[in-house]
């Protein structure tokens, strides 16, 4: 009961920000054109110098830099794909189904790896692992755990301490919680007992990788479980409280990726955009970044790095996204 | 003296044409074969994948508390990774209801018991195969079909077509070539026969008639039969022509000498006035008559050896006096005295049957025109070239048909009173083109014509 409430409200809440935005910024407004509108999952202070550097290497372009969930921007831009020009999303699982349905560009002036790129039209431009991130605090005196398997054993040991204080992300509501779910679930069945033992602590869940941390910084929970290492490792605040832990039996590594929409009314200057995106991302040696770079698959890491092929759509097929939401909300909500 | 053939066409560009034909279409036709062979084979490659991806969306189906899932396998679409990125589309139905996929991808028409129907569609605006399949599902109750259709498009596909495509274009191209080549070397060894053949027949002898010995194709010899058999027969005509003439030659002039010799005899006999004069009128006759048959046997004689010059080194001056010694007795009956003048001696090589008798022509020319105890000048000189010129103290050429006069059997106008057949200078006159030379007609300013005799 509970839950169907909280869903409900979660979703009218999600309704009425449908029509508003996380957050929304314009870089070089003062140039006279349109700006190139970029709908994006990534929080605008981990992209902003991207943003700068492209429009000080342009000035006659203006950017116009919204960001919102990536189930939103799937949902959004299947609505009105003329109202964008690129779309960069952590998901890439709906980004693949929005190329394959017809959605994305084709650039043939980008030059990338056939494995970070699929159709000349979804470029990749950052590694980026799941992460356990615990709040070392919970865990003085005991060891931090290295696996899943660690995970499990460290809150079956101590229930009280971690009853009300897991987190993770909602996947119903979040497409890369999803992705890291189906992932998860497709790599090992120790997934489906650590959300069994994190529903029997009454877990917290969340929409978004930002909150997760701010949760976890300030003590409301112990431990998060699949949250982007880099927004935690972007927050110089939480870097003291905070361990990072790549869990050493399977890491899931996402690669975000960006299109150019089909309907985009500035093709070259999105382009352009694209091919400076890129550039930074590979070029490891330049100023400091703040987003992760792209890392080629290395020996026996290839299963960790999410491949983009068009198995990727095989979660998102409505009768196994509904068979899947149904085994992970009986493992998961406990009432 | 030789026509130029009637060409038409030839034999080498036929034949080259035709074998570098043939090669260009089996060419094109190998290039379309190995093409149409890549393409099935391409095709069913994709569609053995198609099949594949769709038995294990199939099997994957099931009835479970009266509802259908279908728990789509990873590896179904995992499987249809390409190299070129290709799109994936597909539709799973219960019973013709759409219950997850694509709206827009339609079922094949027959899509049921289990049936596969590949089709090559269009899905949002690209080109996809699609596999139609259908499974039955029996649960507790109830008996469904589920049906599922799987598109992907061809991208991969054609990249390979494109490069199988180049390939067999590039095999096709380097067959050609190689068959051009070799029907390039075929032509020319097969016409290097004929242009032996015609090399030996060019470079034989003029006397040379008989038949080829040397080996040819078997193609040929029907030729060379037909080219020894002709040339058989006119060494055969040729040989009659020469006895002919010299069979001529003697029955004519020896009884003409004989009458003649008769007639003179008589003439010493009689001594009525006007049987002497009938008498001296028949030696004229004998003589104009013997004249002509000699000079009609020249003639032919001159117009067999011109057509087979033999040339040998001769001295145009010694030719000459030895003429002039024969000649004299008939000069002196005319009371005409023959000078030589000119060189030493004159080398010339050409044939001396022809030139004695267009010197002995002239030269009774100049006796027939030249009037009594007069002189006829004989001069041979070397330079510039070899000339003979023979002059008399006649009446000279009507100035106005000195072009005309050496065409065969023409006559001066002012010679309508002296023996002669008009063949005199058509003998020099074709003597002089046989070896190359000339001849020309100029009247003296003193008096009396000049025939210049230049080879």
């Amino acid at each position: 009961m509970r839950y169907i409430l909280a869903l409900a409200i979660s979703m009218f809440a999600f309704a009425v920000a449908a029509q508003d935005w996380e957050d929304r910024q314009v870089f070089n407004q003062g140039a006279s054109n349109s700006p190139l509108r970029i709908i994006s999952s990534t929080d605008t202070d981990l992209f902003a110098p991207i943003l700068q550097s492209f429009v000080a290497r342009n000035p006659s372009i203006s950017i116009e830099y919204l960001v919102t969930g990536t189930a939103d921007i799937d949902r959004r831009f299947r609505a009105n794909p003329e109202a964008f020009d690129i779309a960069i999303s952590s998901a890439m699982d709906l980004q693949l189904k929005l190329a394959n349905d017809g959605f994305a560009r084709s650039l043939q002036e980008v030059s990338h790896p056939a494995w970070a790129q699929w159709r000349q039209s979804l470029f990749a431009f950052t590694s980026e692992p799941a992460a356990i991130v615990i709040n070392k605090a919970a865990f003085a005196g005991h060891p931090i755990p290295k696996s899943r398997q660690d995970l499990i054993e460290a809150l079956r040991a101590r229930p009280d301490v971690f009853r009300d204080r897991v987190g993770t992300y909602d996947v119903r509501q979040s497409g890369l919680g999803y992705l890291f779910a189906t992932q998860d679930a497709r790599a090992s069945e120790t997934f489906w007992r650590l959300m069994e033992v994190m529903g029997s602590l009454n877990v917290r869940l969340y929409c978004c990788s930002g909150d997760m941390i701010d949760d976890l910084t300030d003590g409301t929970i112990a431990v998060a479980y699949n949250v982007l290492g880099s927004y935690a490792a972007a927050r110089v605040e939480s870097q003291s409280a905070l361990e990072i832990v790549l869990p050493s039996d399977f890491p899931t590594t996402m690669m975000r990726t960006a299109f150019v929409s089909e309907e985009t009314t500035k093709p070259e200057v999105a382009e352009t955009f694209i091919q400076h995106l890129v550039a930074q991302q590979s070029n490891t040696n330049g100023e400091k970044q703040l987003l992760p770079s792209l890392d080629v698959p290395g020996n026996g890491r290839e299963r960790a790095t999410i491949a983009l092929e068009p198995a990727l759509m095989t979660f998102l097929d409505r009768l196994k996204r509904t068979k899947f939401l149904a085994e992970w909300e009986d493992a998961l909500i406990q009432e | 003296m030789t026509d130029r053939p009637n060409v038409s066409g030839s034999l080498r560009n036929r034949l080259a044409l035709t074998l570098i034909g043939g090669a260009a279409l089996l060419a094109i036709l190998l290039f379309f074969a190995v093409r149409n062979y890549a393409v099935q084979v391409a095709q069913q490659g994709q569609d053995n994948i198609l099949v594949a991806s769709v038995t294990s969306m199939l099997d994957a189906a099931a009835i479970r508390d009266g509802t259908v899932e279908v728990d789509i396998p990873y590896a179904a679409f995992s499987m249809l990774t390409t190299s070129a990125d290709d799109r994936v589309f597909y539709s799973v139905f219960q019973d013709g209801n759409l219950l997850s996929g694509y709206g827009d991808l339609s079922l094949a028409n027959d899509t049921f018991g289990g049936n596969k129907t590949f089709q090559t569609n269009k899905v949002r605006g690209a080109t996809v195969r699609q596999i139609s399949a259908s499974r039955t599902l029996i649960g507790a109750n109830k008996r469904t079909e589920i049906q599922i259709a799987l598109a992907q498009t061809q991208d991969a596909l054609s990249e390979t077509l494109d490069q199988i495509s180049r390939n067999a274009a590039l095999l096709g191209i380097g067959f050609f070539a190689l068959t051009a080549a070799l029907s390039f070397w075929a032509t020319s060894s097969t016409m290097g026969q004929l242009n032996k053949l015609t090399t030996s027949v060019t470079r034989r002898g003029p006397q040379d008639l008989s038949p080829f010995k040397k080996p040819v194709p078997r193609e040929m010899a029907p030729l060379v039969n037909s080219l020894n058999s002709l040339m058989g027969r006119l060494d055969h005509s040729l040989g009659q022509s020469e006895d002919f003439i010299a069979e001529a030659a003697h029955r004519v002039r020896t009884p003409l000498a004989t009458v003649r010799s008769y007639a003179e005899a008589t003439l010493q006999r009689v001594d009525k006035e006007e049987n002497r004069e009938a008498m001296r009128s028949m030696v004229r006759a004998i003589d104009e008559s013997s004249r002509a048959a000699g000079q009609l046997l020249d003639h032919a004689m001159i117009t067999f050896r011109a057509d087979h010059l033999e040339r040998e080194e001769i001295d145009l001056v010694e030719l000459v006096r030895d003429l002039v010694l024969r000649l004299t007795p008939i000069a002196e009956m005319k009371d005409l005295t023959l000078a030589v003048y000119g060189d030493e001696q004159v080398r010339y090589a050409g044939d001396p049957i022809l030139i004695q008798s267009a010197v002995r022509n002239l030269v009774d020319n100049a006796m027939k025109y030249g009037p009594a105890d007069s002189e006829i000048d004989i001069s041979v000189t070397a330079n510039p070239r070899p000339e003979i010129k023979v002059c008399d103290n006649g009446p000279g050429f009507p100035t106005q048909e000195i072009d005309t006069l050496a065409t065969r059997f023409k006559r001066g106008k002012n010679a309508e009173d002296t023996i002669g057949s008009g063949l005199g200078l058509t003998i020099v006159q074709d003597v002089a083109t046989a070896h190359g030379g000339s001849i020309k007609l100029t009247n003296q300013r003193e008096g009396g014509a000049c025939v210049t005799f230049s080879l």
